[in-house]
């Protein structure tokens, strides 16, 4: 069978990824228990926080997550293996594999987060279904983001403090944006610049992507 | 001495920027007072600081076409320099801040994305120390510079227009508004804007040849 369709190689990957993911477990599970343990450690230091410290501390325990899911899909390629993928597809399609599953594994993070947000400090969500919608395009802006970085910091010999020194700076502007898109949904404020964030939430989103898919195969070559 | 005549000018101007930038006769607004003369430092620090981020972007960008160190130690060179100006322009600003608006530190959105967007540069400096293979160095940093200004046109141009500041002239522009200046302020502003980006690109040419003469060994 042939398969040199960019679009069927790179869901390949993606299929070949997910599959690693479900047959080894550890990290999935890992993940979930930092989760857990963060949210929890939360609530018994301050109960239950009013809802702007809700959503501040949300959005702190996402972008941790973030980095803690997303730098282990490079950091379980080793040398051999990404050599063996360099031969076989183009570097874009390679990068666009582990975008597509890194939002994936985002977006089930993201889930599982606000479940045990909700769980363990309280409701004070007023409209569900829009704050669903912003976590989920949250977890897509983060996971996005920190798919490059992984990659660079894969670059410097997995160095995960380095991921931490590039990627915060980098991410505030995104995060600022969602914690102040996402306060619409615990108390009703007038914001008239909503529909502008969401612009430009979207607009870094589509910035990011372009990035990612040009500047990869430079940090391929080696 | 011909190719000179641009440090004797920046000299001159600066010069002319510090005598007459302090002795100018300036309108007193509010609380102001006096205080306005910062302007005619804290302004031309954020322009150094765009021309060397732009110099750093453009031989990042021809690092990656050609694979040549000396564009990559040209980068780093500007962003270095860039971070500095960018420093001394958070500094100014403060000073500023804390005779005007009462605090050194505020939730002023532009004091916030600038402190952001530097933050990124130095981000970049440590990046460039954690890597010690010279031409693994290069791509990286060259791949992550290019990240690190498309990050921070929004940060500094696109945000700041669209939330409320306490900065002058907010409601327009992120600058400042030039038909809100006085003419007496113009005659400084002016000259200082050349004198200190003239005076930023002299201080990156001496950068760029200290870094060469550190790798003459790799550059022959």
């Amino acid at each position: 069978m042939k398969k040199d369709n960019p679009l069927r190689q790179t869901l390949t990957l993606v299929k070949k990824d997910l599959t690693l993911e479900l047959r080894q477990q550890y990290a999935f599970y890992g993940v979930l228990l930092y989760i857990v343990a963060t949210v929890f450690v939360i609530n018994l230091m301050m109960g239950r926080p009013d809802d702007k410290v809700w959503n501040a501390l949300f959005w702190v325990i996402q972008l941790f997550v973030a980095v803690n899911a997303v730098a282990k899909s490079f950091m379980q390629e080793n040398r051999g293996r990404l050599l063996y993928f360099y031969s076989i597809v183009n570097s874009r399609v390679f990068i666009a594999a582990k975008l597509i599953y890194n939002i994936i594994l985002m977006a089930l993070m993201s889930v599982i987060a606000l479940v045990c947000s909700v769980a363990f400090l309280g409701n004070p969500i007023l409209h569900p279904g829009y704050f669903i919608g912003m976590v989920l395009l949250g977890g897509t802006s983060l996971s996005l983001l920190f798919t490059m970085l992984a990659a660079i910091a894969a670059q410097a010999n997995h160095n995960a403090a380095l991921m931490a020194v590039m990627g915060f700076p980098l991410i505030m502007p995104v995060l600022m944006l969602l914690a102040n898109i996402s306060l619409s949904a615990f108390v009703t404020v007038y914001q008239p610049e909503l529909p502008k964030m969401f612009l430009l939430l979207g607009g870094m989103d589509i910035l990011v992507v372009a990035l990612t898919m040009i500047l990869f195969p430079f940090l391929w070559k080696d | 001495m011909a190719k000179h005549w641009w440090k004797a000018l920046a000299i001159l101007l600066l010069l002319y920027v510090i005598i007459a930038g302090f002795t100018v006769e300036i309108p007193i607004i509010g609380t102001n007072g006096q205080s306005s003369r910062g302007l005619f430092f804290h302004v031309p620090m954020w322009i150094c600081m765009y021309t060397m981020f732009t110099i750093s972007i453009v031989y990042s960008l021809l690092y990656l076409s050609k694979y040549d160190l000396k564009k990559d130690v040209i980068a780093a060179a500007a962003a270095g320099v860039g971070s500095f100006f960018g420093v001394m322009g958070f500094a100014t600003g403060s000073l500023w801040a804390t005779y005007t608006w009462g605090g050194t530190l505020t939730d002023d959105p532009k004091q916030m994305c600038t402190a952001i967007a530097i933050l990124i540069y130095l981000a970049y400096l440590v990046l460039r120390l954690s890597i010690h293979d010279l031409d693994k160095r290069a791509r990286i940093s060259a791949v992550y510079n290019i990240f690190a200004y498309a990050l921070l046109i929004p940060l500094t141009y696109i945000i700041p227009r669209m939330v409320d500041s306490l900065h002058p002239g907010s409601a327009t522009t992120p600058g400042f508004a030039s038909k809100d200046t006085s003419g007496s302020m113009k005659q400084v502003l002016y000259p200082a804007f050349i004198g200190w980006t003239l005076l930023s690109v002299w201080i990156f040419s001496l950068v760029v040849r200290y870094k060469k003469l550190q790798l003459k060994n790799i550059f022959k």
